[in-house]
């Protein structure tokens, strides 16, 4: 597999690192990982660094999750990158709103590095 | 905004503190890689040098607490991210993490709140010199679980 550039979302430094981990875990080789700590810093960061994976809480300060998933899609720069949820919220009216908005994989916290590797394998193209 | 009045019936009729419980349960096992015990009450009170909270608003509203002592909190960290997590914001952080997600995996499992409940982002008091008032006086349920030995409480807090 190829290396790929990760953009990792979450107001938590902490799940940032895990969520890193986890992709690691799941035998994801990972070139470079971009990290912003909420919607508008991962719109700026996406101006300035080619992404191959976007990994994005919802419940974040400034601008939330589902709001940066409607203004990515509408990027240029950000058309075409898979954009998987990985939050708390984990009801289906928040899954249909991600889904909606243009996200193409879903993951409720917590989660288990299988789980990472269920979902996001598929989103790049990989079999797991 | 107040707590959904079937809700708030449902709080007093069901017993919710299983479901509490289960959720803490699962995000220590999973997330933190360690199984943590149902404690009683009475005998294991925390020293509560760490509190993490995060509020509900909608069909449920009120506030949830994860409270522990600070090597307690530091131990936790650590499980969670290896000894890189050497400073207090980061166990802060972590704690914060910790709430939110036994938070979310609670309202998860309890039918009825279907995207009808938001959770609020993670706020996390360290030092034990405080007094903790809330304005949710409704229903109360508390776990205290032991992680590695030493106790940690959970409480979900509801307004009526």
């Amino acid at each position: 597999m190829d290396k790929i550039t990760a953009l990792i979302v979450d107001d938590s430094s902490v799940m940032r690192k895990i969520v890193e981990r986890s992709l690691r875990q799941a035998g994801i080789e990972l070139e470079k990982v971009v990290e912003a700590s909420n919607g508008a810093e991962a719109l700026v960061a996406l101006q300035s660094n080619k992404v191959d994976l976007i990994l994005c809480d919802i419940n974040m300060p400034v601008m939330d999750g589902l709001e940066f998933v409607r203004q990515a899609a509408a990027m240029e720069s950000a058309k075409g990158i898979p954009i998987v949820m990985i939050t708390t919220e984990g009801s289906e009216s928040h899954v249909v709103q991600a889904l909606t908005a243009g996200a193409r994989g879903y993951i409720r916290k917590p989660f288990t590095p299988d789980q990472v590797k269920e979902h996001v394998l598929p989103v790049l193209g990989k079999k797991q | 905004m107040n707590t959904d009045a079937s809700l708030v019936t449902r709080s007093h009729e069901e017993n919710w503190l299983p479901i509490l419980e289960l959720a803490v349960e699962e995000v220590f096992e999973i997330m933190v890689g360690c199984r943590v015990k149902v404690a009683g009450q009475t005998e294991h009170k925390p020293n509560e040098e760490f509190t993490a909270m995060v509020g509900l608003a909608g069909a449920l509203c009120g506030i949830l607490t994860v409270c522990c002592d600070g090597k307690t909190a530091g131990e936790v960290a650590k499980s969670m991210l290896g000894d890189t997590a050497d400073s207090q914001e980061q166990v802060a952080d972590a704690l914060g993490e910790i709430c939110n997600m036994i938070a979310g995996n609670f309202k998860n499992k309890l039918a009825g709140t279907d995207g009808r409940c938001m959770l609020s982002v993670p706020t996390v008091i360290s030092g034990g010199e405080y007094s903790f008032h809330s304005l949710a006086e409704g229903t109360s349920v508390e776990a205290v679980l032991l992680f590695e030995g030493a106790p940690i409480a959970v409480r979900l807090q509801l307004e009526s």
